[in-house]
């Protein structure tokens, strides 16, 4: 069975994407890394490799969570299973 | 695999002052930018000798000269450099850099362009660098225990798979190796911005944190005076975010897991600084790759592992380059530069502690004396770290 992405923590907001062409609509199977857990997620945006996906709503303002740990904010509404990357989600820092 | 780290050793050459190398390097190491074109005619009459040019030198003076000077007396000391000779334009700078490396024992000899000119002081320079190459070359090796190589660690165009699988392999064997009571160093001040709690909790003694932190803070006051913008186009950089990373936070925390899970960070370091005890050392320093490593090479270290997301072809001239990366499209695009590939970790192929021991095979193998893809493709940077604007 091909790993589609891969989530840290089960707290996370965000999963990373580690096969290459993956396209929207795709069914995806997800490996959450540190309580080594499954899930499944349709992709509802092409993401390239290494690129996230958001694996729940989230709203402008929220916190991402990755490595259970804050990455920044999100400045615009992100669907689950859509492309989160520096277009909707920026920095706290600097 | 349960690779015995105690019983592990490795055949290096042993250097006047104790130091194990896994290299028999001869350098030719100009003082200054004036001085490469002799540096580097040197090296081309003398097989087996090695130019180290590069682009400072000159009108330096207070902090930023003291680290000229430590930074080429220290690639100069390094126990992968057999013999040294130093050219200058002057003889005083060039004096002091030839006695700072005589200090270690190792054999050194100057020679300056003034009242010579570039042919005359090619031509001693060259006999001198005859000598020394001929002497290295009659050095025997000698096998040392696993616990006197001194590794050192930088990621670069870094990714998320560096935080998911190359960058935690590295802290793999960093948590086994520090356990073995080797010598280690990580960096990277600005790179640990959203995680600096995460390594402020690691550090041993609540002196050492108080160390951390102010070269942590005194890093983001460099940031804060001189930005004019959030960062986003130079940390991350553009190959971070072509790679998936959005935040300064998100690379940092995937930069961090090279530190492992267990060691503790026993004591801090400045830029260029040799480490005087065993033990994982943070050294203050850039993020720039070629500054950080030959910082590291500087202050001793003798391999040195480098986990890439989107592949960073970096090497260096005197210290041996391990990259290693997780990214599936890196390894199938660019497998000439990778020495470890642990691609096998995303898809369950391979676990953490497998992959730290593939790492610390190669960093046995490399040891040993195999070369590395940086070596085998002449990549050789060598980037001085400046701290202001010359006089």
């Amino acid at each position: 069975m091909t790993i589609h992405f891969v989530v840290h923590d089960e707290g996370d907001s965000v999963g990373v994407v580690v096969v290459e062409g993956l396209k929207a609509g795709t069914r995806l199977n997800g490996w959450i890394m540190d309580q080594d857990k499954m899930m499944e997620f349709d992709a509802k945006s092409d993401i390239p490799i290494g690129h996230k996906l958001a694996i729940r709503a989230i709203a402008q303002g929220d916190t991402i969570m990755k490595y259970g740990t804050d990455i920044g904010r999100a400045v615009a509404d992100i669907g689950a299973g859509e492309h989160l990357h520096v277009h909707n989600v920026k920095t706290k820092r600097w | 695999m349960g690779l015995n780290l105690r019983e592990a050793s490795f055949e290096g050459w042993r250097r006047e002052n104790g130091r194990m190398g896994v290299r028999n390097h001869v350098i030719i190491l100009p003082v200054d930018d004036l001085s490469n074109a002799a540096a580097e005619a040197v090296a081309n009459n003398i097989k087996g000798a090695l130019a180290i040019p590069h682009a400072y030198g000159r009108l330096q003076f207070g902090a930023d000269l003291d680290l000229h000077f430590r930074t080429l007396i220290g690639t100069g000391t390094n126990p992968n450099v057999a013999g040294v000779v130093v050219i200058g334009i002057e003889p005083g700078w060039t004096g002091k850099i030839v006695e700072g490396i005589a200090k270690s024992g190792k054999p050194v000899e100057g020679f300056a362009i003034e009242q010579n000119g570039d042919i005359n002081t090619i031509a001693s320079a060259s006999r001198a660098a005859y000598r020394l190459v001929k002497h290295a070359s009659k050095l025997k090796k000698t096998k040392a225990p696993l616990v006197e190589l001194w590794v050192s660690t930088k990621c670069g165009e870094s990714d998320t798979t560096s935080g998911l699988a190359s960058c935690p392999t590295v802290g793999n064997s960093y948590d086994k190796l520090w356990a073995n009571g080797n010598t280690l160093v990580f960096g990277e001040t600005t790179e640990l911005t959203g995680g600096e709690h995460l390594v402020a909790a690691r550090c041993k003694t609540p002196e050492i944190r108080t160390q951390f932190m102010a070269m942590f803070d005194r890093y983001q006051r460099v940031v804060e005076a001189n930005k004019t913008s959030d960062l986003s186009d130079s940390q991350p950089t553009k190959g971070n975010i072509e790679g998936g990373l959005t935040t300064i936070e998100e690379k940092a925390l995937g930069n961090i897991t090279k530190i492992g899970k267990k060691c503790t960070v026993d004591g801090v370091l400045d830029k260029a600084e040799v480490p005087t005890h065993a033990g994982l050392w943070f050294m203050d320093s850039s993020s720039a790759a070629a500054e950080m490593v030959t910082l590291c090479a500087a202050s001793g270290f003798a391999v040195h592992t480098f986990p890439t997301g989107q592949g960073n072809v970096i090497g260096n001239p005197i210290l041996p380059v391990i990259k290693l990366t997780a990214n599936p499209r890196t390894q199938r695009t660019m497998s000439e530069h990778i020495d470890v590939d642990v691609t096998g970790l995303l898809q369950k192929q391979m676990n953490m502690d497998e992959a730290g021991e593939a790492l610390l095979d190669c960093i046995l193998r490399t040891a040993d004396g195999e070369l590395t893809a940086a070596e085998l493709l002449g990549h050789r940077e060598f980037s001085l770290t400046r701290l202001y604007e010359s006089a």
